[in-house]
């Protein structure tokens, strides 16, 4: 999964009337902007189970080469539905910008 | 060539025809149904090799439209008034998505009252949507607008609106010059339009556009919109070249000279024309001046032809309640803000929900506008031919 901000084309270089010309644009798809409060894993907490990565409606979690479980920000809208599913309560949902 | 006795909406209809279009999505409605009738014998009859759909609402028959569009067809659909309303959110999309298709929109009331006669509400609601809108004064115009609107469309990708007078014109008899089917076909060939969908190609259409890309893509709409401007010029100076016509953005009646004119649209044109020669066999500088392309509206070309005016009368046959103004005036009164010398503009609304604009109707809208002029105190919006 790629995931890196692309910069943004202008007018005249996109496509005509709002066509999508290749497949998994929404990789692309940057919705940190929607958050209004962010996840925050205890890894110290964190059984890995997988239960956030089973629920996150948006596959915002990944989980690392050594097993850790991390949310891909860029992905991450805050819903916190994270939070709820966590057994161990490993997760609390913080803030943006107070 | 040969002339028949046509009704505007049969003028439409062959020129349709003529067009061979590949599908046809539309829904009866009072006063255009008769286009789609007649167009539907022609494919029953086999005259004419489209896919008639019929369709539940005026809603599905502009989403039809795009569906076909989307896939390079040649598409065609009519309507009128409540029909028209209904297709409003359809349309915005039909632009932005970038898809040729010509629709006959036979101008009729908006309710209430329920009014299935003449007046132009129901294209001014849309004149927002993104939409190239072309207004014909007589059966022969119609048609060979129609003609015009699917080159039009197909160079510019943007949907075209031949706005045709309700029973004024869709109903009315008059001998149309018809041009030989081949002929047509020749002028506008069938051609793969570009970026469709088919099975060999993959992409998204009708995709959410964020905040991050609603704005440039919106813009890409108005920009084409903009640069129409000089492709209906050239297509229509084309089409007089080959056909021997004499139409322009802003269609005139001694405009060389014109001291005072009326500014109509659609089928007032031809009774304002009747007292303007009137008025000239008095020694009176009379003139007119009729908008063909409402939108892209020709800004530059309007200036040019109200140049050396003294008085202009601004008729309105459909009103803005609450405006500053009304629709045509609104926008005749912004071309000219900034301009140093402009003609004196006295607003009129006229013709509401069919009522006839008589001659004696045009007769007082000239005089209030030579007073207007003369005075240099235009009169609020006069609305000409109610009762008090």
């Amino acid at each position: 999964m790629k995931c890196e901000k692309v910069p943004l084309k202008g007018w005249r270089e996109l496509p005509e009337g709002g066509t999508i010309t290749e497949p998994g644009s929404s990789v692309l798809f940057d919705a940190s902007a929607w958050r209004t409060s962010k996840p925050i894993i205890d890894q110290n907490k964190c059984t890995k189970c997988g239960l956030c990565w089973i629920f996150c409606p948006e596959g915002a979690i990944k989980v690392n080469p050594d097993g850790r479980y991390e949310v891909e920000f860029m992905y991450c809208k805050g819903c916190g539905i994270c939070d709820k599913a966590c057994a161990v309560r490993a997760i609390r949902m913080e803030e943006e910008e107070k | 060539m040969k002339k028949i006795g046509l009704s505007g909406n049969y003028a439409v209809a062959h020129a349709v025809k003529m067009a061979d279009v590949d599908v046809v999505a539309a829904y009866p409605i009072t006063p255009q149904t008769t286009i789609v009738e007649k167009l539907s014998e022609f494919v029953a009859n086999g005259e004419l090799d489209a896919d008639y759909i019929n369709v539940e609402s005026e809603h599905s028959a502009m989403s039809a439209c795009i569906g076909a569009s989307m896939t390079g067809a040649r598409v065609f659909t009519a309507t009128s008034s409540q029909g028209l309303a209904f297709m409003h959110e359809v349309l915005f999309i039909a632009a932005a998505l970038r898809t040729p298709m010509v629709m006959a929109n036979v101008n009729r009331a908006l309710s209430a009252p329920l009014n299935i006669w003449n007046d132009h509400a129901d294209a001014m609601a849309e004149r927002d949507s993104g939409w190239i809108q072309l207004w014909v004064s007589s059966a022969q115009e119609a048609y060979d607008t129609t003609l015009m609107a699917f080159k039009m469309t197909e160079e510019t990708r943007l949907p075209v609106m031949v706005n045709l007078d309700g029973y004024i014109l869709s109903h009315t008899y008059e001998p149309v010059e018809l041009i030989e089917e081949e002929t047509v076909r020749k002028y506008i060939p069938s051609k793969p339009l570009v970026n469709r969908l088919s099975p060999k190609t993959s992409f998204s259409v009708g995709v959410v556009g964020p905040p991050e890309y609603y704005f440039e893509m919106k813009y890409q709409a108005i920009d084409a919109i903009e640069r129409s401007r000089s492709t209906i010029s050239k297509i229509t100076t084309e089409f007089n070249r080959s056909f021997e016509r004499s139409y322009d953005d802003i269609g005139t009646y001694g405009m060389d000279d014109a001291e005072y004119a009326l500014l109509t649209m659609g089928s007032m044109t031809g009774s304002a024309r009747v007292v303007a020669e009137e008025w000239r066999r008095k020694g009176i500088k009379a003139g007119v001046i009729s908008i063909r392309t409402f939108r892209p509206f020709p800004v530059e070309i309007f200036r040019q032809k109200v140049s050396g005016l003294k008085g202009l009368g601004v008729m309105d046959r459909s009103s803005t309640p609450g405006g500053p103004s009304n629709p045509l005036f609104c926008d005749v009164a912004t071309c000219l803000y900034g301009l140093k010398e402009r003609p004196v503009l006295q607003g009129f609304v006229s013709g509401l929900g069919g009522r006839d604009i008589s001659l004696e109707n045009f007769r007082t809208m000239f005089k209030a506008t030579m007073d207007a002029a003369d005075t240099k105190s235009p009169k609020p919006c006069m609305y000409v031919g109610l009762r008090e």
